[in-house]
């Protein structure tokens, strides 16, 4: 699924921002777009808008948002209802879960991808699903977000 | 030639067994790639990835005798980094030509590995090249854009620690069910394996 990388090269006018000299450790909770140029542990939720990890950010969290532009560094899962674009500069590992992912050439990605189809209104409903799949299994490299998957037992 | 265009009878073949379900979990070892991702997530699927030749530059270690306690620790760090999913848990593995660029004992324990996490019936692709060890050979990212199409673009050269025949290659997959070969006009033995 081809998706047209939106342009972002610094903080959206209105965007919260962390700046690459801050370091924060713990949950970030934001009802707007916010760019993350710094460093970042802990959990990101910006359910309802735009996360982007600028070419200087470096997270290391589960993030959750509308929408996540990656240029920087991520060890994290990261869930985005609408899109995940993974530019060619970043560094990401862990597992993806959006409706659209973009991934430029030359990014290193490490992790699985997991495309959710948005259902259709009419679909919704008992009997009307997908076809029956395989249940997901769990390397151990998906229960985390380390960039060395767990061992097995 | 930085970018070709090749039919690919493995390809089409490593398709077949995987369209007619969904939710499989399919793992990518070559460089990550937007025509692969909408490729396998369009047919349902859950695509795993990870970078095995820029893994394998990114751990060397400096050599020690064959057996020695680092060539054992670059193994199981490799394996651990790459492969640590849980039993029979992949519906299938693309390792495109990742598996030549392996020394011996890194590549049987790849491909006891790959064995073990795989799903029973489940397939893997491999290329080998059809030059002689210690030729350079290019190293190419394999890109799907189509069910028996690649697209293929030089990523760099490596010299293939060894020459691969088919009664090599049957060998090196010994434990498996069943190995098949496709020798392409591009000198590129395309093989399917089963588990």
């Amino acid at each position: 699924m081809q998706t047209t990388p939106t342009k972002v090269s610094s903080p959206a006018s209105g965007a919260a921002a962390i700046g690459k000299s801050v370091v924060v450790k713990g949950d970030i909770y934001s009802r707007e777009d916010l760019y993350v140029d710094g460093e970042v542990e802990g959990t990101i939720e910006v359910q309802e808008h735009r996360l982007t990890v600028g070419p200087n950010g470096r997270v290391k969290a589960a993030v959750r948002a509308r929408e996540a532009v990656i240029r920087g560094t991520v060890h994290g899962d990261i869930e985005a209802i609408d899109r995940i674009d993974v530019r060619k500069e970043a560094k990401v590992v862990g597992d993806l879960r959006t409706t659209r992912i973009a991934i430029e050439e030359g990014a290193y990605f490490k992790g699985s991808v997991d495309v959710v189809r948005k259902p259709a209104p009419a679909a919704e409903g008992r009997g009307s699903g997908p076809p029956a799949s395989r249940e997901a299994p769990q390397p151990a490299s998906a229960a985390g977000a380390s960039a060395t998957p767990a061992r097995r037992s | 030639m930085r970018e070709r265009t090749k039919r690919s009878l493995g390809l089409a073949q490593f398709v077949e067994a995987v369209r007619d379900e969904t939710g499989l979990s399919i793992l990518d070892l070559g460089e990550i790639s937007q025509p692969n991702v909408s490729f396998i997530t369009g047919l349902g699927h859950r695509l795993y990835s990870v970078d095995f030749v820029r893994t394998l530059d990114s751990i060397t270690v400096p050599e020690d005798p064959p057996g020695g306690p680092s060539q054992r620790n670059r193994i199981e760090a490799f394996i651990d980094q790459t492969l640590g999913y849980e039993p029979e848990s992949i519906d299938g593995v693309f390792a495109w030509d990742a598996l030549e660029h392996l020394n011996r004992p890194l590549l049987l324990a790849v491909v006891d590995r790959l064995y073990e996490i795989l799903r029973p019936g489940a397939c893997l692709l491999a290329f080998f090249h059809a030059a002689e060890a210690g030729e350079w050979a290019p190293v190419y990212s394999y890109r799907i854009v189509g069910p028996d199409t690649l697209q293929l673009t030089f990523r760099t050269q490596r010299r293939p620690v060894e020459r691969f025949n088919n009664r090599g290659i049957e060998k090196l997959f010994e434990r498996y069910e069943s190995v098949k070969f496709f020798l392409s006009r591009d000198h590129i033995r395309e093989v399917i394996v089963h588990r």
